[in-house]
């Protein structure tokens, strides 16, 4: 009975098939606005995920002073010492590297070219951290550290800005009062997800910074990057613990320094383009909606454009929900070809605007799939009051409309 | 879902149980109060197997209300409708249907073929729901326009026929089931002098060489005159039944 009616259904379908894409143009539209923007939603998602994965993946950041709060201020909380590093390097298990770091705002020199830019002091363990590849030369050594020689590795911006066309492993600059040998050169990473360029940069060993730049021993931060099997909870409770023994901190004062989590921050920027995409889908749902009552609509035209048909059909022996079967699936067929022919467009649209967009086009078949189920459940629910007035049609009245 | 219809109950003797279809104070009544409308006044009518029956009247007689009811499309409102020994009063809409689709076929006056469906398609539509494979429904199809001459035209719609040969295809769909009984509802009335002869021929040639009992409507004399028993309605009731070339 069911494949007849999908014959039935299909026949009819053909029989009228410019009324039948008129039917589905809500349905086709409604489909493919959702997946595209939740296609691309999760392109944009990727892409500021990625952008945050390129920080360095598990970094935790501890700072001295709360950074939230009313009333506190960072300048009066102690800065941190190398000891600091040391210390959480040997005392907290399952970590990768540990990079003491201080930063300064600088204006380098080099040549007849100047460039304002942040100059980092640190330790080789700064390019694990960070994520950091070399584009050419290399990073310090353990001697150049220690030394404090006046060496650097430089960013893609600094490059680009200072040597243009001309090698820079070798060159030397001139940052603020000392000449600096410029030593390795940092693959790009582009844009962090704050928008902020990261390869404008340059980094020193970090007693070289001390020595030259601050005249003193503190340190602005301390980069922690965790290891994958190392629980990450874990871990920055420790850190606080040992902080806090460090700086003699009682039991009842509050903290004097703050860990940050880069993956909390990746969550907070990830939730809020996920929260956009589903809104964003929310309201292409609607628009979804709006097509199955267009599909109830031409339904009941269909119904009654067909009374007379649906009288030969009760005349000749159709059971009642024979005739309701046959609306129902016609119905659904039609919502589910719109479905298809959705997914379809759909699939084009996000290919061409995730280029114009710049974000990657990830294919996620759960949408689709839900799309489809919904249309076609849109089918069932907008297809059954118009095939029921089908069925209940009285034959004779049937047959004599006109 | 494709069960025939619980076979014929056995009538006790002495009620006729040979005859085909049989009415007993068969009363019709549309609307209520003010409004109420008798249709049928109490008929009674035997018709017996192979017979070919032309309903006359004019508007208003009941003949369209006798032929609803016989076609199991309506139900009387008192009196009693037995077909093959099976009280249809009794039956729900349903089992009607049932009966329509096992036991009847339907030749209308504006012979009602799906449009822009082909001849084939109209054909076996009655197969259809009585979930034929494809394959016989398409070979009892071929054969039921072959009957009607019709067989080279079966890639046509309704729209590239003739009127005549639209009513062909709507006989040939009634009869595609081998039903027991054929029911027409002037199924000249839209058609020339000529053409109708022809319809007529050929419904004289399905009662005669196939045995199908053929109930048919109808205004016109000439046509009632291949029929070979004419059952005159007036005012709700049977005005004349004879033989067809008697007189009454």
């Amino acid at each position: 009975m069911f494949l007849s009616s999908l014959l039935l259904a299909l026949r009819a379908i053909r029989r009228n098939l410019m009324r039948s894409f008129l039917t589905i143009l809500g349905i086709v539209i409604g489909v493919s606005a959702v997946i595209t923007m939740v296609t691309l939603g999760n392109g944009a998602t990727r892409v500021v995920s990625d952008q945050i994965a390129s920080l360095g993946s598990n970094l935790v950041m501890v700072r001295p002073g709360q950074r939230l709060g009313p009333g506190r201020d960072s300048a009066g909380a102690p800065r941190f010492k190398v000891s600091d590093a040391e210390a959480i390097q040997t005392q907290i298990g399952g970590l990768n590297a540990v990079a003491p770091s201080t930063n300064r705002s600088l204006t380098v020199v080099y040549g007849a070219n100047n460039w304002s830019t942040a100059v980092t002091g640190s330790t080789d363990a700064y390019f694990t951290v960070g994520n950091w590849r070399l584009a050419g030369g290399r990073v310090f050594t353990e001697t150049e550290q220690r030394a404090g020689k006046a060496v650097c590795v430089i960013g893609e911006t600094v490059r680009k800005e200072l040597f243009g066309q001309q090698p820079a492993v070798g060159g030397v600059l001139r940052i603020s009062n000392f000449s600096c040998e410029v030593i390795g050169v940092l693959a790009s990473k582009g844009q962090s997800a704050m928008g902020m360029d990261q390869d404008d940069t340059i980094v020193m060993p970090l007693r070289t910074l001390q020595r030259r730049l601050t005249g003193n021993q503190d340190v602005s931060s301390l980069l922690v990057s965790v290891g994958d099997s190392a629980n990450t909870d874990r871990v920055m409770a420790d850190l606080r613990l040992l902080l806090r023994e460090r700086r003699k901190i009682a039991t009842n004062e509050d903290d004097n320094f703050s860990i940050l989590d880069t993956r909390q921050i990746a969550e907070t920027l990830t939730g809020t383009t996920k929260v956009m995409t589903m809104l964003l889908g929310a309201v292409a749902a609607v628009s979804l909606l709006v097509g199955g009552i267009g599909i109830m609509n031409i339904m009941l035209v269909s119904v009654t454009e067909r009374t007379r048909e649906i009288g030969i059909r009760l005349a000749i022996g159709a059971l009642e929900r024979e005739v309701l079967l046959q609306f129902l699936v016609e119905a659904v067929a039609l919502s589910a070809l719109g479905g298809i022919i959705g997914i379809v467009l759909a699939a084009l649209a996000s290919v061409g605007l995730a280029k114009v967009m710049q974000v990657p086009f990830l294919f996620d078949p759960g949408i689709n799939l839900l799309a489809f189920l919904f249309s076609a459940a849109i089918g069932v629910i907008f297809g059954y009051f118009p095939a029921r007035r089908a069925a209940r049609l009285d034959p004779i009245e049937a047959l004599r409309h006109e | 879902m494709n069960a025939m219809p619980s076979p014929p109950a056995p009538l006790p003797p002495g009620e006729g149980s040979e005859s085909l279809i049989q009415l007993r104070a068969v009363t019709k009544t549309y609307g209520q109060g003010p409004a109420e409308f008798q249709a049928l006044r109490g008929v009674d009518l035997r018709i017996e197997p192979g017979e070919f029956v032309a309903v006359m009247g004019p508007s208003g007689s009941g003949k369209s209300t006798a032929m609803n009811i016989l076609g199991c499309l309506d139900n009387p409102t008192s009196g009693a409708y037995v077909f093959r020994g099976l009280h249809v009063e009794q039956l729900s809409r349903n089992q009607r249907a049932l009966l329509r689709r096992y036991y009847l076929g339907f030749v209308f006056q504006g012979f009602n073929l799906l449009a822009r469906t082909t001849a084939l398609e109209n054909v076996e539509l009655p197969l259809l729901y009585r979930g034929e494979p494809r394959a016989a429904r398409h070979a009892r199809a071929r054969e039921a326009l072959d009957a009607v001459g019709l067989r080279q035209w079966e890639k046509h719609t309704p729209a590239e026929l003739s009127g005549g040969q639209q009513q062909r295809v709507a006989i040939a769909r009634a009869i595609v089931t081998h039903p027991t009984i054929l029911l027409a509802d002037e199924p000249t009335g839209n058609l020339d002098t000529q053409r109708s002869h022809e319809i007529m021929d050929l419904l004289v040639a399905l009662n005669r060489d196939r045995g199908i009992t053929v109930l048919m409507v109808t205004h016109e004399p000439d046509m009632a005159r291949y029929a070979k028993r004419i059952i005159h309605f007036l005012d709700g009731r049977v005005d004349a039944d004879h033989r067809n070339g008697e007189k009454h």
